[in-house]
């Protein structure tokens, strides 16, 4: 697995035991007491929901196996064509990949005029930058609800779209710009002593170092709009413009008897994000710390 | 990072002068009409009477929101207590569990990129999934809870239950992110500072001390700071889940200014509600900061 290849290769910095003292076998003993038994009761915490979801979906309506068999799809049949699941997730998938464009699009301007020039108000941006990750979206409920209505946007998915670009645009563009940073400008400069503009030196060049980079802002982009539930259940009103979470939240309301029905709409809710998870989790660490935590 | 570029400055070609400028207009812009100006238009809103439902008795209000918000809404203040009561539970257990979650995975041991990954899964999973998937454990005829003896009543709907089972619900998403946060810091500690404390007879509890905590304080400040903002905002989780219920017993602040504004559009109050939100947040924040001394030297 990849993950495998990315840890063997980072330093160890961990507090771990120092090598060759791993042969004691009473340090053996505490090593299983401290790490993997609570290791061990975490996985289970996290673990047995997804698990107990993955056996309602699939198994008959009614049966009380903790095991999905015999298995059945009727409940995924049920939410994608009667309750309209794949409405919502045309709706969903619309909504991601848009926000995913316009933040790492956006994203990549802004983080590049950080990394590469040094202007005046430069801090003033980065420190609205910074300012705006203590903004509640929940408090922008109201103000944001008039502004798109003032535009028309009201039940329509551009809403939800330009809410998620604008929301997730801070945290990438501080994330690009540490990317950017990272290629040394040295490359640039070469590529435009040969004769490039410095449009046509970030293209060839940087551009293709950057894919990490690309990568991570705009997953974090897509699970983020994905997951978006307040702005959507008050933006949009028409069920045919519906997106996965408030179809959800619907299914938790109307369906609540119907667990079979709650659990896959649940799974297919689950499946696109955990697909993109797979793909950013070693860059998680780095992305959040370079962003998050640096600043 | 530093370049040469700002001392040519002068002989810099106009259209490179212009050009970060030019590359985050769009974000100056979007930020200025979607973030600025709307925090702006509570302020106006909240000293209106601006009810979608009522038109005809829209206008200027003067303090009359605050008024009725401070004197004759009890909901404000239960919801504000509860709020805080809230953050802080969630924000003390998130620590603990995600500093112990971190710690563990950065040690070494064979199958910690799988590990790592399954722990850390929950972080991208939405408060409204979180609720479906917990409504099914939380089932008194369906769920797992039958098997832990929990009783017959149903947990969400008891008072005594309904907030332990709220606390375990976000823990299982939020204690993956705190520590992810906290694992960025711990990466960053030099390996060499842990052997010369092991060289002076330091234990793993004193490395832990006075090696491991030091050195994550700023991580820790600055991930307390975030996810307190963060759960404050966390309302899809509670909204789906209990609804604020039951009783009301489990409304947050930013819960009840979205019903207000969902359920009966009263914009005008929501918006003074709001405006509280907003001052509250921003002192206890103010004062975080102000206390944990973040950023300070702390060598002497």
């Amino acid at each position: 697995m990849a993950t495998e290849v990315i840890v063997r290769d980072r330093p160890r910095t961990a507090a771990g035991t120092p090598p060759g003292a791993r042969k004691d076998p009473r340090k053996d003993r505490g090593r299983v007491l401290r790490l993997y038994v609570p290791l061990g009761l975490y996985l289970v915490f996290t673990l047995v929901p997804f698990y107990w979801m993955i056996v309602f979906a699939l198994r008959p309506t009614g049966s009380t196996a903790p095991v999905p068999w015999p298995i059945t799809f009727e409940h995924f049949d049920t939410v994608w064509n009667d309750i309209g699941y794949a409405v919502f997730f045309k709706n969903s998938v619309i909504v991601g990949v848009l926000s995913l464009f316009f933040t790492t699009g956006i994203a990549l301007m802004g983080g590049y005029a950080l990394a590469r020039f040094r202007f005046r108000g430069r801090t003033v941006f980065l420190v609205v930058l910074l300012c705006t990750q203590f903004i509640p979206g929940a408090m922008m409920l109201i103000p944001l609800f008039t502004i798109f209505k003032g535009l028309g946007l009201i039940n329509s998915l551009w809403s939800l779209v330009i809410a998620g670009t604008v929301f997730n645009l801070p945290l990438s563009i501080i994330l690009m710009s540490g990317f950017v940073s990272s290629v040394p400008f040295q490359v640039e400069e070469a590529a435009m002593v040969d004769g490039c503009t410095r449009g046509r030196a970030f293209l060839a060049v940087v551009l293709p170092q950057l894919r990490p980079g690309l990568v991570a802002v705009g997953s974090f982009a897509f699970i983020d709009t994905w997951n978006t539930f307040l702005f959507a259940l008050m933006f949009i009103s028409r069920q045919d413009n519906f997106t996965i979470p408030v179809g959800l939240s619907y299914t938790i309301g109307e369906y609540s008897a119907d667990f079979g029905a709650l659990a896959a709409g649940g799974v297919i809710a689950a499946v696109p994000v955990v697909l993109v998870f797979a793909v950013i989790q070693r860059y998680l660490v780095h992305g959040l710390s370079a962003g998050a935590v640096k600043g | 990072m530093t370049l040469a570029r700002t001392a040519s400055a002068e002989r810099r070609p106009l259209a490179l002068r212009w050009a970060p400028y030019l590359l985050i207009s769009p974000t100056v812009v979007l930020i200025a009409v979607f973030l600025v100006y709307p925090i702006g238009s509570v302020l106006y809103y909240s000293l209106q009477h601006y009810n979608l439902t009522r038109p005809w008795a829209n206008g200027f209000a003067g303090l009359d929101n605050f008024r009725e918000m401070l004197f004759e809404d009890p909901l404000f203040w239960s919801s504000l207590g509860f709020t805080a009561q809230w953050v802080l539970v969630e924000i003390v257990l998130q620590l603990v569990l995600g500093l112990a979650l971190a710690l563990i995975v950065n040690e070494s041991f064979i199958g910690r990129g799988l590990a790592r990954s399954l722990v850390f899964s929950p972080w991208a999973v939405s408060g409204v999934l979180t609720t479906s998937i917990w409504i099914l454990l939380y089932n008194p005829t369906t769920g797992i809870v039958r098997y832990l003896g929990a009783p017959e009543a149903a947990v969400l709907g008891n008072p005594d239950t309904v907030f332990g089972a709220l606390v375990i619900t976000e823990l299982w998403r939020g204690v993956p992110f705190f520590a992810i946060l906290l694992l960025a810091g711990l990466a960053g500690i030099p390996g060499e500072l842990y052997e010369a404390a092991a060289v002076d007879g330091a234990g793993r509890v004193r490395r832990f001390l006075h090696v491991t905590l030091p050195h994550l304080r700023d991580a820790i400040v600055l991930a307390t700071l975030l996810r307190s903002v963060w759960e404050f905002n966390n309302v899809d989780l509670i909204y789906t889940l209990t609804g604020g219920g039951p009783a009301q017993a489990t409304t947050t602040l930013p819960l009840y200014v979205a019903q207000r504004a969902i359920d009966s559009k009263d914009f005008g109050y929501g918006s003074a509600l709001t405006t509280a939100g907003f001052l509250i947040l921003l002192f206890c924040s103010l004062l975080y900061l102000r206390l944990s001394r973040f950023g300070a030297d702390h060598k002497g």
